[in-house]
């Protein structure tokens, strides 16, 4: 029996293969506010809380896809529940990066896609936000999202340099 | 200017890994403060409690629980919950209560029973709660957090590892002369940097532990302490405990995301410079008129991150300023003197209490051989999850 895709938490990302879609459609998702154009990520469904905001309309607007390491770090030892990890196995550090979104003007933190490695990482450079598994169990995959270096095989301007189209931004 | 209130009396239970229930620890600390301050329970005419999470309902109820532990006498009781800045909390309850006029003498308790390894959420499967998304969706730890900061610290900074080991080797050192810290013994830099690395660039050495034990403070207003016969009591001249401003642009402990500064300035001082400043203001001093500083070292590179927030060099100097011996014992400003976190470990809700404890023993003149000479003004700042100020100035 194959394992449904289902987000960890509904409404954060669209285009995590749940229905079918490719990586390219991959976005974070947060909400606009309508009256003074605030975002918010984890969304704000109810209340906008900027507090100089006479309140508006929130609505779903994807975040950037790219943006650059605010810091990063990693997690040496296995979390603690919530945290879903196979206790059979050896923990396997994983890296943890906080994304500057430009546009934005804010942080989001995020694990590194498996196989960034904490040597490959510095402050300032450029990452996108990338499908991602969380955990499986019997029924589910869960499905989150990864900060992935753009220029590593498998992102967009690695194809592009591929076909000779675009250089890596520097 | 508000009016001050005495510090009649201080006490705590050595931190530790007693294994024993947070009410003992607690009780204990308010009858050492109790009797350090000549003041017979039955006469306390409020009590506020700071929560534990960790120990269930009576947790939740400190106030009563500590009320009833004691012995029911009728006080007036409030228990106040505010992460790391719950003692601070329970202290302008106790303050506010006084300066109103609601109670001449109050006392102010908090303590916890720490389980081992990484603090983790309240159970069940709440997805509303943020501090239960960050482990379930990053198992980011609290350590993961001070591990991001440090690492922003040393690309803004240019602060190394070093640096960092540094402020362990300070602090471990003022805790070796403290009877009351649960590590009493010194550090190198290379046992710093021997240890293992829990979230790079941190290492076990950096970061602090989680502890047993219990705090408490006996107020009043300084009219009480005249009568009672303290006619010169330390007295606490500020207490801050504000929120952050919209938008809050540094990633804080337990969020994911941090506010958009699209559409709106973000304020000119980020939130912990904020915390500082409230209670500078409300003391009407400033960071040259500090005798010592304890701050919340919950990893080596906070303590130098608040250096800077409390105003003792500029921004990314924290680092110089160690070098320089300026917050060692006998330097320009001590900070730390009791060892901080770094010898103590975080006992949550006693942690700011314990903070004014040595404090206002310093500002006595009774700190035995970690005394700051002419200790006159002393200040603590802390931060809780969700969005707690704490800070508190004293001065004798």
């Amino acid at each position: 029996m194959s394992r449904k895709r289902t987000p960890v938490v509904a409404g954060w990302f669209t285009g995590d293969g749940t229905d079918g879609e490719g990586e390219a459609d991959f976005r974070l998702l947060g909400t606009r506010c309508s009256a003074c154009a605030s975002v918010f990520f984890p969304r704000e469904d109810v209340f906008c809380r900027n507090p100089g905001c006479p309140g508006g309309e929130l609505t779903e607007v994807p975040l950037s896809r790219r943006g650059r390491i605010w810091s990063y770090t990693d997690s040496r030892y296995r979390p603690p529940a919530p945290y879903v990890s196979d206790p059979e196995l050896e923990w396997q550090p994983c890296t943890l990066i906080a994304v500057e979104l430009e546009a934005e003007r804010m942080v989001v933190l995020g694990q590194g896609a498996p196989g960034v490695a904490l040597a490959d990482l510095a402050v300032g450079m450029e990452v996108e936000a990338v499908p991602g598994v969380l955990n499986e169990d019997t029924e589910t995959t869960w499905t989150t999202w990864h900060w992935r270096l753009t220029g590593t095989p498998g992102s967009a301007e690695a194809e592009a340099d591929a076909k000779g189209a675009a250089g890596v931004v520097a | 200017m508000t009016a001050d209130v005495a510090v009649l009396g201080a006490g705590m239970h050595p931190w530790g890994k007693w294994g024993r229930s947070f009410v003992e620890y607690g009780t204990a600390a308010a009858r050492e403060a109790l009797a350090d301050a000549g003041v017979d329970w039955c006469d306390i005419g409020s009590i506020v409690g700071a929560d534990t999470v960790r120990g269930g309902y009576p947790g939740y109820v400190a106030g009563a629980t500590f009320a009833k532990a004691l012995g029911w006498q009728g006080a007036r009781v409030a228990s106040v919950y505010a992460a790391c800045a719950s003692g601070a909390q329970a202290i302008s309850t106790a303050r506010a209560q006084i300066l109103s006029g609601l109670a001449d003498v109050v006392l102010v308790v908090g303590a916890d029973a720490a389980p081992k390894g990484f603090f983790r959420p309240a159970g069940g499967d709440r997805p509303d709660d943020p501090d239960w998304l960050r482990f379930r969706v990053l198992g980011a730890t609290n350590p993961a957090y001070f591990g991001l900061y440090a690492r922003r610290r040393m690309a803004v900074h240019g602060d190394t590892l070093e640096d960092f080991a540094q402020v362990k080797v300070k602090n471990a050192a003022a805790g070796a002369l403290n009877p009351l810290a649960r590590y009493r013994k010194r550090v190198t830099a290379e046992e710093v940097a021997a240890s293992a690395v829990v979230a790079d660039p941190l290492r076990l050495l950096d970061i602090c532990a989680t502890s047993d034990g219990g705090a408490a403070l006996v107020l009043s207003s300084v009219d009480f302490a005249r009568r009672h016969g303290a006619p010169d009591p330390v007295r606490i001249r500020a207490v801050s405990t504000v929120t952050p401003r919209f938008p809050n642009t540094v990633l804080d402990l337990p969020d994911i995301a941090t506010d958009s500064a699209a559409s709106v300035a973000p304020p000119a001082e980020p939130f912990r410079a904020s915390i500082a400043r409230a209670a500078y203001e409300e003391a009407g001093i400033g960071p040259e008129d500090l005798s010592l500083a304890e701050v919340y070292d919950l990893s080596t590179a906070l303590e130098l991150q608040w250096y800077e927030d409390l105003g003792l060099c500029g921004e990314g100097e924290a680092a110089k300023l160690l070098g320089e011996g300026a917050t060692a014992p006998g330097g320009r400003i001590p900070v730390n003197p009791s060892g901080g976190l770094a010898s103590f470990g975080e006992a949550v809700p006693a942690q700011a209490i314990a903070q004014v404890c040595e404090v206002t023993w310093q500002l006595r003149g009774v700190a035995g051989e970690r005394q700051v000479a002419g200790a006159r003004v002393g200040m603590t700042a802390n931060q809780g999850l969700f969005g707690h100020g704490s800070s508190v100035i004293a001065v004798r």
